[in-house]
């Protein structure tokens, strides 16, 4: 048995599966798939290997594309993937999630969560969120109004937590019937002076959790970035020694719980581009209490480029290999924790998301 | 039915109309064909012989509105249709994608 190690990427135009033995140094690319769907998210069940695409065409709607080869060949369904006839019909599927006995999950634009008991066969509308007091009140960020950060607790099905933009964080506790808003703690710049800590409102980016099953959430905001040690119900400002408060993607450490990569970017009304045209990752092995900038082998000088919510990821190996995109199509990796980096594909469409899936072989 | 059917033998047995469909939609459906006769008498009976044929393809043509998609045209006799839109019996009917850049 020998392990394989995939990323897996969504781009503006399809998904692409990047292949390598477990040293991670030789990749072979295959792709584009999903007949070059914008693709927002692929993701794996590692139970089954099987590989998921969640996207929208602007001819044919949204649908989640499935792989039962590791990507050789893929269906697609829609079916009940829809809201109530009347309703602002469902343009593209953001986020997905695989929960442990293989529920899939589905966030989607404008922002609602549905889940597939059937490997994405058909889908069901979890409404719980569409009846969240705050519902009327949410308006949609610069990507739109979105679903795109999915947290499954692994522990405990009924936990669910969502990032929307810009309506904020909401955790659902009952397998997705109710919701509360779970924001305490982080900002609204953009909202007027005296009134930065809303209820709900804030600009997400994207919600990941830490290893090691303590309720630990990070999140990378549009104003900064944080910590919570209580399941998002309180958090705490992590961005001091960061080169920016702004950013896109979040990856936690595979086994570390108080390891995170971040990609802070110049500022969000500046370009949102590298800082200084400089690429870097920058880790905190502390909880977000120090950050060192990870840049080895990073393009440095004219890196005009950012990586957007989705496009960072982690793989489970030891040491911890370390992905993300580009929005200009730069593929980057480590196989060290980050320390040096190596570009994998220099020229893919808009990177919109990286995972990665381990299989014994 | 025939001669034995109440009726014109037009009448039991009416022409039906030929679907033309989008290459990138065919693709998405294994065995799906460019051309495609049916018996419908509206752009929605259209739709459900065509999924009947191709399940999940109401999906692609149309949202939940119901409505067909934004960016999907479908051309009757030369004019812009709608769901409701009655089909005569002969028809050519062109499913068609909007111009998109990018």
């Amino acid at each position: 048995m020998a392990r394989q190690v995939f990323v897996l990427v969504g781009t503006r135009k399809g998904a692409f599966v990047l292949e390598s033995d477990a040293a991670r140094r030789s990749w072979q690319l295959r792709g584009p798939f999903c007949e070059t769907w914008p693709t927002n998210h692929v993701v794996a069940d590692p139970a089954s290997g099987t590989l998921y695409a969640g996207g929208g065409n602007e001819w044919f709607g949204p649908a989640v594309w499935k792989s039962t080869d590791l990507g050789a060949s893929w269906t697609h369904s829609s079916q009940g993937l829809a809201y109530e006839a009347g309703q602002d019909p469902v343009k593209s599927v953001w986020s997905l999630a695989v929960a442990g006995d293989g529920t899939l999950y589905a966030g989607v634009e404008p922002a609602g969560l549905f889940r597939s008991t059937d490997g994405g066969e058909s889908w069901t509308h979890l409404d719980g969120l569409q009846k969240h007091p705050s519902r009327p009140e949410w308006s949609p960020g610069g990507a739109g109004l979105i679903l795109h950060s999915l947290v499954l607790d692994p522990a405990d099905p009924k936990k669910i937590w969502v990032g929307i933009s810009a309506a904020g964080v909401f955790a659902s506790e009952d397998g997705g019937l109710t919701w509360e808003a779970r924001n305490r703690g982080t900002r609204a710049d953009f909202m007027p002076e005296g009134q930065n800590y809303p209820e709900f409102g804030q600009c997400v980016h994207c919600l990941v959790m830490a290893p090691g099953g303590r309720g630990r959430l990070y999140q990378q905001n549009h104003c900064g970035m944080y910590r919570s040690d209580d399941g998002g119900r309180s958090w705490e400002s992590i961005e001091k020694g960061l080169p920016s408060s702004f950013g896109f993607p979040a990856a936690v450490h595979p086994r570390d719980p108080d390891g995170l990569y971040l990609i802070p970017l110049n500022g969000d009304i500046k370009g949102r581009f590298m800082p200084e045209g400089n690429a870097a990752v920058w880790r905190t092995g502390d909880a977000g209490a120090s950050w060192q900038a990870q840049r080895t082998g990073l393009p440095q000088g004219g890196a005009y480029f950012n990586a957007l919510r989705q496009a960072m990821a982690t793989d489970t190996l030891e040491p911890a290999g370390v992905y993300f995109g580009s929005n200009a199509g730069g593929l980057y990796a480590s196989n060290d924790e980050g320390a040096t980096w190596d570009c994998l594909a220099p020229h893919l469409p808009t990177i919109t998301s990286v995972e990665t899936l381990v299989l014994e072989r | 039915m025939g001669a034995q059917g109440p009726g014109t033998a037009s009448e039991a047995a009416p022409a039906p109309v030929l679907v033309h469909l989008p290459p990138h939609l065919v693709v998405l459906f294994p065995g799906a064909d460019r051309l495609v006769p049916l018996e419908a008498a509206s752009v929605a009976e259209m739709v459900d012989g065509l999924d009947a044929l191709w399940p999940g393809m109401r999906e692609r043509i149309c949202d939940e509105t119901p409505a067909i998609r934004r960016h999907i045209n479908v051309f009757v006799g030369g004019r812009r249709a709608r769901l409701t839109t009655p089909l005569a019996p002969g028809a050519d009917v062109f499913v068609i994608t909007a111009i998109s850049g990018g």
